[in-house]
């Protein structure tokens, strides 16, 4: 209990503290708030694994008066993933927002911004009141786009401009179906809503919430938003962003449409949401190839991949709710988007790292990099075995269970777009790692120093170490999983 | 029609009209005033549904004002990134849709 | 009668949104959105919802008009881009009028509500806005006053980098005995009292933390404005502890009850009146303060001070 009020007043209380305390104080603070986070992240984990879910009734009033918070199987396992991608991404900002190097201006806003983001996104995990989800997603969307923003040069901030577009209209469409539903039910808790009385205007409801959470997700065809502006946002900024950020409204839609109105979920709709999935999977994909740079091209790979985690919601969802191999498409679907935040974080941090060292993402530019900066390169690679889907990583077990779903369901086109999508992810990789493993540097690059090198090799293991270890999450999963996908295969 | 049908449907077009302003217009602070239009009038629709039944219901009326407070807070930033953003680039328009009409 | 007004209202609403999105000028569709914004108000106040008509009034009308106003101005010194609404967007006209259709249609489909009496369990506080926002809802209205700073952070950032050191806002050039001058002295005294007012009846009657708060920012920007306060340096201590007294002394709050076993921000009967005066005080002044800096701007400027 305690541990899960920690994680949301933590970072809170640290993003206050360097806001009211100047320089050096400031950022100790933060970084104790860091720290503490992170081991309250894994005693909650420990917490859920062994007792179950974990309920909080805010200020003692229960819903639908009072705001609900729980911790499941999915909200901890999200929850531990992001507290290891900011550790990991506070160790290399140390260095990359040093003020001498960054100035005071960016040195001081971006620990205050990436707490505020680690508590959004606590609080997203957490919740079970669709208003507090809204108030949630809002702050994460406005301290991403103030990361994003905070290079200050013309391309970044055309982006944030465009990214706030995005995120405004969707949040506020997402808005209109929570109105919708409080007027009819009365409620905005989640299981409440679970348990309501039908009513008509429910599927405009679920219609508008999911537009808007797709906008949000940048799920094709709102997706234009997000490789500008993970592109230009500097390295630890977009490991969160990519990493992390598309996760939260990713969640929200999971909890929309399998644990509050599931009955909603016509097979019309799903397929449709798995078809823009499709659709995110190969436009991404085939855009990832045609990039020149190495951080539009992992940007990219975001927008492919985030396809991959639509494709769940026919296999799980409506009339294959409850068979069994609705537990396995569901339980794949949350391994892909945690060896993903990993592996795509890692992935960013060692881009990052190149760029420092060669002085631009050009591809041209990396060339070679791989002999002066080893643990980095390899880093990339492993992050790569990741998100093609290769064994023994998290990504090929997530893979591995939607493909086994969606044969047993007889719904082979989705095990096809993944396959496809593997494919197409090899291809699009294969020619950054083909630079950093070539022959000939440029001019002579300086590498940064082990110790940061580490945290790309260290994260983008995680992702391969996920799927090696699978069975530990897969178990934490299975605690408040929602009755759709119980079942086992 | 009912005093509150007519703030409903009130609300519900300005949400159209709104949503119009967003996509259709090309100056970025047009699109922030029309972001501003589409929340209130989905405020007042969510106000709407609160009065029926007698006693107005505190709920919506609470959510709105945290509502009103988030959407200005979303404006600031907005209107930011405008300033900053045409100090450095010159045009208050995004970059794609900069020439043409 | 009332139902002409409500009629009369509602038709002067719809065509000010209609002016605001498609008439020319940026410059006039910011008008129109002020007077959009105060005849919600009006409506606010015809559908019993005084607290949010004040904070429609003060926030949606008020500052957010202030702030479109300073923006324009600061863009008209930069660029001089079209003023035209732009071409005719049939897809989107269409879209935007099934939207409308829909939300229309959702009025009419919904059910009936659910209940009748509104029964609030005792919160420490009358007014029943307060206590959804301070009690019951805390955990919403806490997360709000953070997002509030997470905008000041994120605009800040838009800060050049050499100018990181100075204060605030562009720097004011008022003339001395002209109006702006004469409202420099009129007016902060009038809103300071109004303001303070808003916060401490809010408890039991409309008001509260937020219109309160908004008055006061009011009024700081009219003495900023006026030339008789110079906006302070990001670097001014007392400042960054004014920003963040509010959610600290709320946090503070809601841990205490943890920590006393209550349970996180859980306020005990005999203590939630007192608890919430204390928790909107100290809001009041970090929203006055906040939205005063959300409204200057970055630090931004010449040099010389």
């Amino acid at each position: 209990m305690s541990f899960l009020v920690a994680l949301l007043v933590l970072p809170l209380a640290g993003a206050l503290a360097i806001v009211a305390l100047p320089g050096q104080a400031g950022r100790a603070a933060a970084f104790s708030a860091i720290a503490a986070t992170a081991a309250a992240a894994v005693a909650l984990a420990a917490s859920v694994s062994s007792q179950g879910v974990l309920r909080l009734e805010v200020g003692g009033w229960a819903p639908p008066l009072g705001i609900a918070l729980a911790a499941d199987g999915l909200g901890v396992t999200l929850i531990v993933m992001t507290a290891t991608v900011m550790a990991g991404v506070s160790l290399v900002a140390r260095g990359t927002f040093a003020p001498d190097l960054a100035g005071d201006r960016a040195a001081f806003g971006f620990w205050p911004l990436m707490l505020l983001l680690w508590s959004a996104l606590n609080v997203v995990f957490l919740s079970r009141d669709l208003f507090n989800l809204y108030v949630g997603i809002e702050l994460l969307s406005l301290a991403a786009i103030g990361l994003v923003a905070i290079d200050g040069k013309a391309a970044a901030l055309a982006a944030a401009i465009r990214y706030i577009v995005f995120a405004l209209a969707g949040s506020l469409l997402y808005l209109a179906g929570v109105v919708l539903i409080y007027a009819s039910h009365g409620t905005l808790d989640i299981d409440l809503v679970a348990v309501r009385t039908p009513s008509a205007p429910d599927g405009l409801a679920l219609a508008l919430m999911t537009a808007g959470l797709m906008a949000k997700t940048a799920l094709f065809p709102f997706h234009v938003w997000l490789p500008p502006a993970h592109a230009g946002a500097p390295a630890p900024a977009s490991a969160l962003l990519s990493g992390l950020v598309p996760k939260a409204s990713f969640v929200i839609l999971m909890r929309l449409w399998f644990d509050a109105m599931p009955d909603r979920a016509s097979d019309g709709a799903l397929v449709l949401i798995a078809l823009l999935g499709t659709a995110a999977v190969i436009w991404g994909s085939l855009a990832a190839l045609a990039q020149e740079r190495l951080k539009l091209i992992v940007a990219y790979s975001t927008v492919a991949q985030i396809g991959y985690l639509f494709l769940v919601f026919p296999l799980a969802g409506g009339t294959s709710a409850g068979l069994p191999w609705a537990a396995g498409a569901w339980t794949g679907a949350v391994f892909l988007a945690l060896s993903h935040g990993l592996a795509k974080a890692g992935m960013f941090l060692a881009v990052g790292h190149c760029m420092a060292a060669a002085g631009g993402d050009r591809l041209s530019a990396v060339r070679g990099l791989a002999k002066v900066m080893p643990m980095t390169a390899f880093a990339f690679a492993l992050s790569a075995v990741t998100l093609v889907g290769l064994p023994p990583s998290g990504g090929f077990t997530g893979k591995y269970l939607v493909m086994t779903a969606a044969f047993a369901s007889g719904q082979w086109l989705w095990a096809l777009v993944m396959a496809v999508g593997g494919l197409l992810a090899a291809a699009y990789l294969y020619r950054p790692l083909a630079m950093l493993f070539g022959r000939g540097a440029g001019a002579s690059p300086v590498p940064p120093s082990r110790a940061r090198q580490a945290v790309p090799l260290l994260l983008a293991g995680a992702s391969v170490a996920l799927g090696i270890a699978s069975a530990g999450a897969y178990g934490i999963l299975e605690i408040g999983r929602p009755p759709a996908a119980e079942e086992g295969l | 029609m009912s005093a509150l049908t007519l703030y409903a449907l009130t609300g519900s077009a300005a949400i159209g009209i709104g949503f119009y302003g967003l996509i259709a217009a090309r100056h970025l602070l047009r699109r922030i005033v029309a972001f501003n239009l589409i929340g209130s009038g989905l405020f007042l629709f969510f106000g709407a549904t609160g009065a029926r039944g007698g006693a107005a219901d505190p709920v919506p009326q609470a959510l709105i004002i945290t509502g009103i407070v988030v959407a200005l807070s979303a404006s600031a930033l907005a209107v930011g990134l405008l300033v900053a953003h045409a100090r450095v680039a010159g045009r208050v328009v995004l970059p794609e849709e900069e020439d043409g009409g | 009668m009332t139902w002409a007004f409500d009629a009369a209202l509602c038709a002067l609403i719809l065509g000010v949104a209609f002016a605001t999105v498609l008439g020319r000028g940026v410059f006039r569709s910011i008008v129109f959105f002020i007077v959009y914004g105060l005849l919600m108000a009006v409506a606010w106040v015809r559908l019993d919802a005084v607290d949010v008509a004040l904070a429609e009034a003060a926030i949606g009308a008020g500052l957010t008009g202030v702030l479109f106003l300073t923006t324009f101005g600061r863009l008209a010194r930069n660029v001089s881009d079209d003023a035209a609404p732009g071409r005719f967007h049939l897809p989107a006209a269409l879209a935007c009028g099934g939207l409308t259709g829909a939300l229309a249609w959702a009025w009419f489909a919904m059910p009936a509500p659910v209940r009748r009496e509104w029964e609030l369990p005792p919160a420490g506080v009358e007014n029943p806005v307060t206590a959804v926002l301070l009690n019951f809802r805390a955990w919403d209205t806490l997360l709000e006053s953070i997002v509030l700073l997470a905008a000041l952070i994120g605009l800040w950032m838009m800060a050049r980098d050499g100018d990181w050191g100075n204060r605030l806002g562009l720097p004011q050039h008022v003339r001395p005995g002209g109006v702006m001058a004469g409202f420099g002295r009129l007016l902060p005294p009038v809103g300071f009292l109004v303001g303070v007012y808003l916060v401490y009846v809010g408890a039991d009657q409309p008001g509260g933390a937020f219109q309160g708060g908004t008055v006061l920012a009011a009024v700081g920007l009219v003495a900023a404005m006026a030339g008789l306060v110079r906006p302070p340096r990001i670097a001014a201590h007392r400042w960054r502890v004014a920003l963040v007294a509010g959610p600290s002394v709320f946090l503070v709050a809601g841990l205490a009850g943890a920590v006393l076993g209550a349970g996180f921000l859980t306020l005990p009967e005999p203590v939630a009146g007192t608890a919430i005066f204390v928790i909107e005080v100290g809001l009041a002044i970090s929203i006055a303060v906040t939205l005063v800096f959300l409204v200057l701007g970055p630090p931004e400027g010449e040099r010389r001070e």
